[in-house]
């Protein structure tokens, strides 16, 4: 970030302190201090190859930057939908679902586990996105013209989601046995690096021209911070609400395509289980107001990894996977206590207290 | 205390950080009595009401409730209402979805069991008595406004109450709605209890009340019988302007020669949402006109509905003699037409963002989506509108909402300067903000108006109007009653055609 120079310097830890991309850096530092100390080998990396005798990174981190890649694109789109609703969606698992099953019914048609692709990749996955951007626009518009509460309305894909997708393959699991399938959730033969990773920077590009190249966001701040001033100003606060749930729908379909290819099928009822939480959880741990308003882009992205880090970490230590929510909880608890804006105050304050006795004690 | 008091307020002393709300201000109740509370905004009549309802504490001054030998001490809403003291608020705190007698009676039985039968039947008598025709198990939801208000008003004189205070209570009735809480409101005083009645509007004042008590500046102005005080004393007393003061009004009151044909605005017959009468209007290239009237008489809904701010409901507009269409700001905008809102932290700003931001929102909106003001082209315009308005703030990043009031305003100022507007809006641009500021800020328009900008000017302080307008239109009620140009434009003019009714203002 670009900070103007005209800024009158700040007390640097106590500015610094505020700044909200250090709540994810923070976080992040205490997982890697308590891995270094627990474990140092959890940050290794080795070279291996895999089943079909390619070359491949193996360790931890590179799990994180692997898995947390769907986490990491769903929390762009949730980001801007909390910053111009303030609220938000709590149905991109489901719309994972969705969005994957399209993909399935149009590689597959109707056969369970075709010879051949029905149709070339690219044609399901833009069908799947336009579908997933149709249910965004439902989202967006009961949000944005009826004003229902994001968290009511998006309860209702919550609740059918699922059996919407389901429903989409005649309740049947279709299996893509074309192996050139897999390459965009695990690895293109030859390149070391998970797919995923590549797929989600290519997302925070995008991103990042659409935040450098239009004003996008600045409309979807000013709309969350003020909707009356942001009419009067000639905006449509509908329209942007509108257009940031199409955005994250868009998200959902690429997040969709990165699972799918994964398991090269699907299972309706598990599929991105309880991602929506995540995504939210990474928005917030992003220092992002969950109220909307002002929203920091990579901070989400961070706190996306930050996430999957602990996930990673918890799996290492042979948390069970029932058990892991539960501990996900407790750490969950205090990093959000730590962000929240009374207790940042409170430690700023107190690092401000602890500087100016500093130097009257040198003084005296 | 005198014997026919209900309640006196002496000396009273309300402070907030860097403002005196309050100073030595004395009110006085009596027995069966509709009293007014008059003032323009800030001149203190809801931190009095405040302190009286116990929302705010009194920093100073001595308070008498009948019934009670010495001074009270009213700390908290419930001790005022033990007291006797009962608030309807201009925004009904009931609860919608409980019955109407539900309402009158919630959260006041003693013990837990109720008696629904003989609760229903209770408010069944007391609405009846008191002409408030709606029965005690009707959903509160199911009733009008104006109902829902008198139950408000129910509710409190069940309580018995001796002093009922009305905030604004008129505000969102229609006028036979008015005229049923006027009858209400009489049955009350026959009663004896105490009204204090605080409205804008002029006509029920003079309808209804019995007595006004006028504030200014947070003092007392005075104390008047209604039939000691006609229309136009009440006026120039909230305004503060002595009427004998027209004397040295200014003859260099400034002139407008118009140099085109067509006016850059016409509209004829506008109308909006907010329920002001249909009214024409034109500007011409560098003319400064305004509107004035006093609080809520629709003076804002007036430039509103010119900016598409609120609902368009009806007319046609001119821009330049071409017939145009304009419902929304967007459309305004393209137009060149600029609204710098009087509510600065509701319409104005946008809170957290920063000054920098905030300056280029409106020229940025403009330019389109796809057009972004770059990094740097930002910051000079920021730092330009910094300099050219003297805008006092840390930096460029600085949030707007942590800068005073004045210079928030002048932020918004800068913002619609930049996207240089054919026709400026200005919507009490100079309230709450420190006397050189305003001078400021009058002589900009002067400097604009010059260089061909049209100019619309609303003020609460009429010499404001007075030093730049060349034309007022003067609203009453929410209707266009007048049109003052040139010698016509001095206080009292101004002040008989606000005032209207008895006096022969109407031009």
């Amino acid at each position: 970030m670009a900070n103007n120079n005209a800024q009158p310097k700040k007390a640097g830890i106590a500015g610094l302190f505020r700044h909200q991309i250090m709540i994810p850096i923070a976080a992040l530092m205490l997982l890697v201090l308590f891995n270094l100390i627990a474990d140092p080998s959890f940050f290794k990396i080795t070279l291996g190859n895999n089943s079909d005798g390619n070359p491949v990174l193996n360790g931890y981190l590179i799990t994180i930057i692997d898995s947390g890649s769907e986490l990491a694109i769903l929390a762009l789109g949730m980001t801007l939908v909390t910053a111009a609703s303030g609220g938000q969606d709590i149905s991109v698992g489901a719309g994972i679902a969705i969005a994957g099953s399209v993909l399935l019914r149009v590689l597959c048609g109707t056969e369970t586990s075709p010879e051949t692709l029905h149709a070339p990749v690219i044609v399901a996955f833009l069908v799947s996105c336009l579908v997933a951007m149709l249910f965004g626009a439902f989202n967006g518009s009961l949000v944005a013209f009826f004003k229902i509460q994001p968290m009511i309305a998006t309860l209702i894909l919550f609740t059918a989601g699922r059996s919407i997708a389901a429903w989409i393959n005649n309740n049947q699991l279709p299996n893509v046995n074309e192996p050139s399938f897999s390459y965009y959730g695990t690895y293109i033969p030859g390149i070391p690096i998970p797919t995923p990773f590549f797929i989600a920077l290519a997302c925070f590009l995008v991103t990042w021209l659409l935040l450098r190249f239009t004003t996008l966001g600045l409309y979807v701040q000013s709309v969350g911070i003020n909707e009356k001033t942001s009419r009067l100003n000639g905006l449509n606060p509908e329209l942007i609400k509108l257009l940031t749930y199409i955005l994250l729908g868009l998200c959902v379909a690429i997040a969709a395509l990165i699972k799918v290819s994964r398991l090269q099928t699907i299972n309706y009822s598990v599929i991105a289980k309880d991602i929506e939480m995540d995504a939210i959880l990474a928005v917030a741990l992003g220092g992002n107001a969950l109220g909307g308003g002002k929203f920091s882009m990579s901070s989400s992205i961070l706190g996306a990894y930050v996430i999957q880090f602990l996930t990673t970490t918890l799996y290492k230590f042979q948390v069970k996977a029932d058990a892991l929510p539960a501990y996900k909880a407790v750490v969950v608890i205090i990093l959000v206590v730590m962000s929240a804006p009374a207790v940042r105050e409170k430690l700023s304050m107190l690092i401000k207290k602890l500087r100016s006795e500093k130097p009257a004690a040198q003084n005296s | 205390m005198q014997k026919d008091s209900l309640l006196e307020m002496r000396g009273i002393y309300k402070t907030f950080p860097g403002v005196k709300a309050l100073q030595n201000v004395d009110f006085t109740l009596k027995e069966g009595e509709i009293h007014a509370l008059m003032g323009e905004n800030g001149a203190g009549k809801s931190t009095l009401i405040k302190v009286l309802t116990g929302v705010h504490v009194k920093d100073g001054g001595e308070i008498f409730v009948r019934g009670r030998e010495n001074a009270v001490h009213i700390n908290s809403p419930k001790q005022a209402q033990a007291l006797g003291i009962s608030t309807v608020y201009q925004e009904i705190s009931l609860c919608p979805n409980l019955s109407v007698a539900e309402n009158i009676f919630l959260a006041r039985g003693k013990g837990i069991g109720v008696n629904w039968r003989n609760m229903n039947k209770k408010a069944d008598e007391l609405l009846k008595e008191l002409g408030i025709n709606v029965r005690g198990s009707q959903q509160l939801a199911s009733c009008s406004i104006a109902v829902q208000q008198m139950v408000a008003i129910a509710r409190a004189v069940d309580m018995e109450c001796q002093v009922l205070i009305l905030d604004e209570p008129t505000s969102s009735l229609d006028e036979s709605e008015v005229a049923k809480l006027f009858v209400l409101m009489r049955k009350l005083k026959e009663r004896g209890v105490g009204i204090i009645f605080v409205t804008h509007f002029l006509d029920q004042v003079y309808e209804v009340c019995d007595k006004i008590t006028v504030l200014r500046d947070g003092k007392l102005v005075g104390e008047y019988e209604i039939e000691k005080l006609p229309r136009l004393q009440l006026v120039s007393k909230m305004l503060g302007k002595e009427l004998d003061d027209m004397a040295d009004i200014k003859n260099d009151s400034p002139t407008f020669k118009k140099t085109d044909d067509k006016p850059v605005y016409e509209g004829e017959g506008l109308c909006s949402s907010e329920g002001i009468s249909p009214f024409d209007f034109k500007i011409h290239k560098g003319e400064i006109n305004g509107f004035t009237g006093l609080l809520g008489s629709g003076r804002s809904e007036c430039v509103r509905t010119i900016f598409g701010a609120d609902k368009v409901t009806g007319g046609s507009v001119k821009i330049d003699g071409e017939p145009v269409k304009i419902t929304k700001p967007r459309q305004a905008m393209k137009y060149g037409i600029a609204y710098l809102p009087e509510d600065r932290k509701r319409d104005g700003i946008v809170g957290d963002l920063s000054v920098k931001d905030n300056i280029i929102l409106a020229l940025q909106i403009k330019t389109g989506f796809f057009r972004p003001i770059s990094k740097a082209k930002a910051l000079e315009y920021a730092n330009k509108y910094i300099d050219l308005l003297d805008i006092k703030t840390a930096s460029v990043n600085t949030p707007i909402k942590s800068l005073s009031g004045g210079n928030q305003q002048k932020v918004i100022l800068a913002r619609w300067l930049l996207t240089e507007p054919k026709y400026l809006i200005l919507d009490e641009p100079t309230r709450g903000i420190d006397v050189g500021t305003k001078v400021d800020i009058q002589k900009l328009m002067l400097k604009l108006a010059s260089e061909g900008m049209s100019v619309t000017f609303i003020s609460s302080e009429t010499d404001e109007m007075l030093r730049t307008c060349s034309r007022l239109l003067v609203m009453r009620d929410r209707k266009l009653v007048g049109e003052l140009t040139g010698d016509q434009l001095n206080q009292n003019t101004i002040m008989a055609t606000i005032a209207g009714g008895d006096t022969n203002g109407e031009q």
